[in-house]
């Protein structure tokens, strides 16, 4: 007999070697999440995957499924603090989705709607964050990262590089790029890059093609990003 | 430069040697310049990045100049408690250099820094990396001189970094100096099996506060597949009020050695590292000496005492950075990383340092366990409760009469505690610093044991004539500063419960904003990813619980007041249109009759 775990009551088989969020996607349970996606090793960083685990609060994406474990995710308090951890990441940055090219596309945005996120919540932090637009072909909005090192995992495991990296420390966290001069144009991105085109956010946006696809017509405009993220991930959680 | 760098990292035979590099160069240049990065990545083969990393997330390190004399004032609530405000801005003054600033000459650059592990000879600070104490207006008139004529530190007057053990009460541990090798020399009688069995009798566990079982962390370790294992000595007591550790090194430092060489023969480890934070770099030489003196002794180093087993112990020095007392953090920043908390599972007992079994203990804990070695089990197991056997090294600081070190056996209680110190007057105490928790004057029936108030060692006493929103205030900003930045509940929640806390205090506090502290202190302590996070709004949730009006009196009589500031918001408006006048400012909040 296969092992099993629970989540919110649903008994789920799992294999050895996956994570509570490997097992909840593959039996398409979705558990919200910014800094997880399935190519990369796991980060647990956002915490918006917080699951309780036989009592336990727990990020999914990093936790090993064991069996018998007993999991809650759609509680009505695991829900409000995701909310109110979104409202965080909202906070900490710059993020004016009606001006922004990636709304309808973005992760973060459409997480915030799954959690129906009506406002900010705490009071806005307002940093003073730079516009990296030097590159020809891709430029960084630091106003909108949201530190979750997609980009960082992408570049070093899928493109074979390193030009991203998370530094500072606390609230003054912030991403570099591995140049001199501090300037993406200066690195060895490519705009093929998968790193370039990870960022859950409008953080890294390719140039001159932010309107391509016309508001109204983008990713989340008519799917929740539940719906969508076990569409595209599921197929790759597998260990 | 150039050849300077090259010869560090030609002399460096460590394997993750990072950190202790970027020490070097901070040190000589007072500052890690752009060269240098270049260099040290080509010559390490490791991107750039990587090394601003290391270097932004240091408090010690970086990126632009600091003076010849780096100066440091420690920010502990003790220190404030001395008089340190005060005494900064005297420095300010006799130095002419602004808080924070470089001054124009370059010559000298003044900050504030996390609690220097000074406490009871405050108020502390550090020039260049090594500690002064007792700081008051005469000793800094010294010290301004000294900048002030280029004098090398090494012909400083030596009281100015006089640090005294103040050791006031012995107990089991420190009544009792074991002669070199003597626990080595029992464990090679009595056997290794039968040596950790002892440690089980004694029931020891880790004295950093979490209170692990040591004898089970051991054994894990021991049975674990990998047979390349670590040993590793947490001596980077950050915690505001802790000092012990610096003290147990500056006196009973073999002791500590022989224990960490005790768990490398049970656990079958070939290397060891002493992680000492970077405020005690005053011991760094001394502690080397006594691993030298050792080697000599044939008790560290190849075949010790014949008997086959080979272990040496590295020291490594932090760099500032109170995380970095997590052990997975402590692991990472050994391995010349940023010092950010691992995910667990994997537990360094199974993947450690370099992903291989690693045991990480207290340096109280090591002393401990080497005691234990020459004396068996019962004789610590005999003293303290049923659930916290053995005795508790204390750091005692704040309103009392003879602040320093005191080792009870568990289960003893705050009153006694408070008598032995003289502290008169007490409105309460901080218990294990501010990730523990503070107790108000009708429990100080309450006893030390994991069971009842854990402690890492760290013990503050208040006296009624502070203000505890001061102490919530200083430590809350503590966490922020702190905070590695990892997990969104700690980096962004950290800095709001900061905001939200400077709010209150201020007086711009409304209604609703007590709740919203409390609503917020959960979130961070539920979600967070280490203990850090876990314990940050601990300040605030055990005050809140004690004295509620208090935080209630700070509120005004009004249902809301906006979360920034209103009419500094409005500068660069009132600029661009070249206006000053009474329509163009706005007040906090509506004036109410009422008031």
């Amino acid at each position: 007999m296969s092992k099993t775990i629970t989540i919110d009551g649903k008994t789920i088989p799992f294999e050895d070697g996956q994570t509570i969020m490997d097992a909840a996607m593959t039996a398409d349970i979705y558990i919200p999440h910014l800094c997880h996606q399935p190519e990369f090793t796991p980060h647990g960083s956002c915490k918006l995957c917080t699951v309780n685990v036989n009592g336990r609060n727990c990020t999914a994406c990093t936790f090993p499924a064991m069996d018998g474990q007993e999991v809650l995710s759609e509680t009505q308090e695991l829900i409000d603090d995701r909310k109110k951890i979104t409202q965080m990441l909202f906070v900490e940055g710059n993020h004016f989705c009606m001006s922004c090219e990636k709304t309808g596309n973005c992760q973060l945005q459409a997480v915030a709607y799954h959690l129906n996120m009506l406002d900010n919540h705490f009071p806005l932090f307002y940093p003073d964050r730079k516009v990296d637009a030097s590159h020809a072909e891709v430029m960084i909005d630091h106003n909108r990262c949201i530190f979750c090192t997609l980009c960082v995992r992408a570049s070093q495991q899928t493109d074979g590089k390193n030009v991203f990296a998370l530094s500072g420390r606390g609230i003054h966290k912030h991403l570099i790029v591995n140049a001199e001069s501090g300037l993406l144009k200066d690195t060895d991105v490519d705009v093929n890059d998968q790193a370039v085109h990870v960022c859950p956010t409008g953080a890294i946006l390719v140039k001159r093609t932010g309107y391509q696809v016309p508001i109204g017509e983008r990713i989340y405009d008519h799917q929740q990003i539940d719906q969508v993220a076990l569409a595209s991930e599921r197929p790759k959680h597998g260990k | 430069m150039k050849q300077f760098i090259q010869g560090i990292v030609e002399n460096n035979h460590q394997a993750t040697p990072l950190l202790q590099m970027l020490r070097q160069i901070q040190s000589r240049f007072h500052y890690i310049p752009e060269e240098a990065i270049e260099q040290l990545s080509g010559l390490l083969n490791m991107p750039r990045t990587q090394i601003v990393s290391v270097i932004e997330f240091y408090s010690f390190f970086h990126l632009t100049p600091r003076g010849q004399y780096e100066l440091l004032i420690s920010d502990s609530i003790t220190d404030h408690m001395l008089g340190k405000k005060d005494l900064l801005g005297y420095l300010e003054n006799k130095l002419a250099v602004a808080v924070g600033k470089v001054r124009s000459d370059g010559l000298v650059s003044l900050n504030n820094t996390s609690c220097t592990g000074m406490c009871d000879q405050g108020p502390a600070g550090l020039v260049n990396g090594y500690a002064l104490t007792h700081l008051d207006h005469s000793s800094i008139d010294k010290i301004a001189a000294l900048i002030n004529q280029q004098k090398p530190l090494s012909e400083w007057p030596s009281e100015l970094f006089q640090v005294d053990d103040n050791i006031h009460k012995s107990g089991l541990l420190l009544n009792q100096q074991i002669e070199q090798g003597a626990a080595l020399t029992a464990v090679l009688k009595r056997g290794i099996k039968e040596t950790l069995a002892e440690i089980d009798t004694s029931g020891l566990r880790g004295r950093g506060g979490a209170g692990f079982k040591t004898a089970m962390k051991w054994q894990f370790c021991s049975e674990e597949q990998q047979t390349e294992r670590y040993v590793v000595c947490n001596a980077d007591e950050g915690e505001p009020g802790t000092f012990k550790d610096r003290v147990l090194l500056n006196s009973y430092a073999d002791q500590v050695f022989e224990g960490m060489t005790v768990c490398a023969t049970i656990i079958g480890a070939k290397q060891g590292f002493l992680y000492l934070r970077g405020e005690y770099l005053h011991l760094h030489d001394k502690l080397q000496n006594i691993l030298q003196q050792r080697r000599r002794n044939g008790l560290l180093g190849i075949n010790i005492l014949d008997a086959g087993w080979s272990f040496d112990i590295e020291i490594c020095l932090g760099a500032g950075a109170y995380i970095c007392g997590e052990e997975s953090a402590l692991i990472e920043s050994l391995e010349g990383k940023a010092g950010i908390p691992r995910n667990r599972p994997p537990y360094p007992v199974t993947q450690g340092y370099l992903g291989k079994p690693t045991v990480v203990n207290n340096v109280e804990t090591f002393l401990a366990a080497a005691g234990i070695a020459v004396n068996g089990g019962n004789w610590f197991a005999g003293i303290g409760t049923e659930k916290s056997k053995g005795t508790k090294i204390l750091s005692i600081s704040g309103d009392c009469a003879r602040p320093g070190i005191y080792e009870y056996p568990f289960g003893v209680t705050v009153q006694t505690i408070l008598h032995d110190c003289g502290a008169d007057d007490v409105l309460g105490v901080q218990v294990g610093g501010p990730s523990g928790m503070f107790i108000s004057d009708q429990e100080f029936e309450r006893k030390l044991a994991f069971e009842d108030l854990a402690t890492g060692g760290s013990f503050i006493i208040f006296n009624t004539s502070r203000n505890i929103l001061d102490m919530v205030h200083n430590f809350t900003h503590f966490f922020a500063h702190e905070s590695c930045g990892f997990c969104t509940p700690c980096r962004v929640g950290t800095s709001l419960l900061q905001k939200q806390m400077d709010k209150i205090v201020d007086g711009h506090g409304s209604a609703g904003d007590v709740v919203v502290l409390e609503e917020l202190c959960q979130l961070v302590k539920n979600y967070s990813h280490c203990g850090l996070g876990q314990t940050a709004a601990n300040p605030i949730l055990t005050t809140l619980e004690r004295y509620p009006g208090l935080y209630q009196s700070r509120l005004k009589e009004i249902s809301y007041e906006p979360g920034f500031d209103l009419d500094g918001a409005l500068e660069t408006a009132r600029r661009m249109a070249n206006r000053d006048d009474a329509g163009a400012h706005l007040a906090q909040i509506e004036v109410n009759e009422h008031e």
